[in-house]
């Protein structure tokens, strides 16, 4: 049987898109995912999906896995196109043997944008391996996500950033969703279909994901092509993770069928949550508890406490656990 | 006494009837009561199609069923039940023989019930059944007790006589069947059945197989419901099939009608009502009654499956569920939970040109991100 032939063009085919099955060499592949790289910076409208609109600064989640590096690259190419003002925000969670590496790519692959590094250690005073040495055996997902969530909003809303662009990949949000169900946060659920209107008074900084319909494996086959220098180390910590299990789950249905990837992504968007008992103030149609200020830093926060705020004060206080807990939500620090 | 939570401790030992036993019955019994009370969905007097495949859980429904019918009367089940078995066999690669098997198994079966039943074979959904049916608007806010009494005087202006007072049951030995053959079950026409292996033998992966199947076997359910004047009908779904259910409609891009396709009552349909009473059960505990009080059952060969064949989205999930099940035993309840709390705003549609005629849920066509974008964009421009 002859090589397969690109679908565009005369040349024998370099892959096949994991998704259509369309033989594509590599001139044309990257060709497509480029288009639809730009194509999903400008969602149709109506749709609530945030993209940044034209002269907007947007600050680039930079890790230096292939993820935010493929993103940024991408941005960069584009940013004159769409007339954006980039500047790349990475985190330093303090993980040793991690994020050393990872940052060097940052640094390589920087252009002429600006570069900020934060480190966890000095925004909140934790670094992630001395959580890890208090809380012992535990996860520290928690701490370490929610705290450089938290650093990111701090650096976008400091630099003025109209929206933080992500590297979150389609093979992520499916993830997410699965995760999210399996553990029963309906909390998070709510917030997978996008907001009807930004919350007040303080809302965040939106967040902008333009990989959202890329496959993990074509991100890869991009950055290949593309010969970009990205560090693919997984956290030390990852085998503890409670996405392990929603990804093995992920793995074996797109294995049977390609498309429960998107699919899952879209029964997230579609996802109808009862409105949360006895709402005081109302919420939008999708349910969402509205977003109020923390009362202790004044970033967008559900509860009287932000999440940050409550794991600082549990690890100040000496009990870290309580923060993971219900009660932690409830008492605060 | 201990805990029955799912995965938990059940009698230690099985001698019998032992007094574990009777405590495990109460507790069974009166969720399946409690469920239906809670509800409220069922009047007195109601005409109900229990859906029946001679699986443990749907025989479970039918034993409890009947015990529900038989207490005295303050405590009594007071609708009128009859039963629907739909012969799958065709599709499940049984051979007449085997088929003509199953089908006389079920048949004494259901006789021994004394319900009236229907024996239907898949083969004999019309085509027709693919066509909008009418659309009962239910009234909002209207308490059960004035539901009840406005279905009992449409009942009286139909002129059912004193059915609606809920007292004339077919009593045990009736074995009426008001469809069916009349000694030995008979096998559709052979052309009947090749059209319907032809349509199967045409779809080409086992999840959309298991999509296909459960498809036409509720079209077909609703179908005999609607011609024989049922307006509610039971199927037995446990918990662990509704959580796999939740994930794997997930997977199939179906988050907007998770509501509808596992919670307890799904009026998409309109006239006829789908209601689904086993769903807090586990099915170890649907294993452990059947056990234990001699449910009999008859069960179904699964699909056939050839090697190429990869495993379709229930199988993938019920494997991934129970295996996570063993290490966090509250995982299958979690995700049930979490299903509960979706809601059926805008699953049904909003007039019947909005309906899907498969799934029969509001049309969910507002791509947006998801049509263009899955699977690449034909023509593009460079970059």
């Amino acid at each position: 049987m002859p090589p397969p032939r690109c679908r565009q063009c005369p040349h024998p085919a370099a892959l096949i898109r994991p998704r259509c099955g369309t033989p594509l060499c590599g001139p044309c592949f990257v060709t497509r995912f480029e288009a639809e790289f730009l194509l999903s910076l400008t969602p149709p409208p109506g749709s609530r999906i945030p993209a940044p609109a034209p002269g907007s600064k947007v600050a680039v989640a930079a890790s230096g896995g292939k993820d935010s590096t493929v993103l940024s690259h991408l941005l960069q190419r584009l940013a004159p196109r769409l007339r954006l003002r980039l500047a790349l925000l990475a985190v330093d969670e303090g993980i040793a043997g991690y994020r050393e590496a990872a940052l060097g790519a940052v640094r390589r692959n920087r252009g002429r944008e600006p570069l900020l590094v934060l480190a966890h250690k000095e925004v909140f005073g934790w670094s992630v391996d001395e959580v890890g040495a208090v809380l012992g055996n535990g996860s520290r997902c928690t701490f370490c996500g929610v705290l450089r969530r938290q650093a990111l909003e701090r650096a976008a809303r400091g630099m003025g950033a109209d929206c933080i662009a992500t590297g979150h990949n389609a093979d992520d949000i499916a993830e997410t969703l699965l995760m999210n169900f399996l553990r029963g946060d309906i909390a998070r659920l709510r917030r997978t279909a996008p907001p009807s209107a930004p919350a007040q008074p303080l809302p965040p900084v939106p967040r902008c994901k333009p990989l959202r319909h890329a496959c993990e494996k074509e991100i890869v086959l991009y950055a290949h092509f593309r010969r970009l220098d990205y560090v693919s180390t997984e956290c030390a910590h990852a085998h503890r993770a409670f996405r392990g299990h929603a990804r093995a789950l992920l793995k074996a249905l797109e294995a049977s069928r390609a498309a429960a990837v998107p699919a899952l992504g879209h029964s997230g968007r579609r996802l109808v949550v009862t409105s949360p008992k006895g709402g005081g103030t109302s919420g939008d149609a999708g349910g969402h508890a509205p977003l109020r200020a923390c009362a202790r830093c004044g970033f967008g926060s559900s509860r009287a406490l932000c999440m940050t705020c409550v794991l600082q004060g549990a690890l100040g206080g000496g009990r870290p656990r309580v923060a993971l807990g219900k009660r932690g939500l409830e008492e605060g620090p | 006494m201990g805990t029955w939570g799912p995965g938990g401790c059940g009698p230690h030992h099985v001698l019998g009837l032992c007094s574990y036993s009777n405590c495990f019955r109460e507790y069974f019994v009166h969720k399946f009561r409690a469920m239906l009370g809670k509800n409220r969905i069922i009047f007195p007097g109601e005409k109900v199609l229990l859906a029946v495949s001679g699986g443990p859980a749907s025989s479970a429904m039918l034993r409890q069923v009947q015990e529900g019918l038989s207490r005295e009367t303050a405590k009594r089940l007071r609708f009128i039940p009859s039963v629907i078995y739909v012969d799958e066999g065709a599709v499940r690669g049984q051979s007449p023989a085997q088929r003509e098997q199953s089908l006389a198994c079920m048949e004494t079966l259901l006789q021994a019930t004394g319900f009236p039943y229907y024996l239907v074979h898949l083969e004999q959904l019309p085509a027709s059944i693919l066509r909008p049916g009418p659309t009962t608007p239910s009234e909002p806010n209207v308490s059960y007790k004035e539901a009840v009494e406005g279905f009992i005087q449409q009942q009286r202006q139909k002129g059912y006589g004193d059915q609606d007072s809920g007292t004339s049951l077919p009593g045990p030995g009736n074995g009426e069947s008001p469809e069916g053959p009349p000694s030995a079950p008979r096998l559709p026409a052979a052309a009947l059945t090749q059209e319907l292996l032809k349509l199967f033998g045409a779809v080409q992966t086992l999840t959309a197989k298991e999509e296909l199947l459960q498809m036409l076997r509720i079209h077909l359910i609703l179908h005999t419901a609607r011609t024989k004047g049922y307006t509610k009908v039971m199927t037995g779904e446990t918990c662990t099939r509704v959580a796999i259910k939740l994930l794997t409609n997930l997977a199939l891009g179906r988050g907007a009608f998770l509501a509808v396709d596992t919670g307890f009552k799904d009026d998409r349909h309109g006239d006829v009502m789908v209601v689904r009473p086993l769903r807090e059960y586990m099915a170890k505990e649907i294993a452990f009654y059947n056990h234990y009080f001699n449910v009999p059952t008859v069960i179904a060969p699964p699909l056939p499956t050839k090697r190429r064949d990869k495993p379709s989205f229930r199988h993938i999930v019920e494997n991934f569920l129970l295996g996570l099940q063993k290490d966090f035993p509250s995982t299958i309840s979690t995700v049930y939970r979490t299903g509960e709390k979706m809601s059926a705003d805008h699953a049904k549609p909003s007039c019947e040109s909005q309906r899907c005629l498969l799934c029969l849920c509001a049309l969910d066509l507002d791509g947006g991100e998801w049509g263009g974008l899955w699977g690449g964009i034909r023509r593009l421009g460079a970059l």
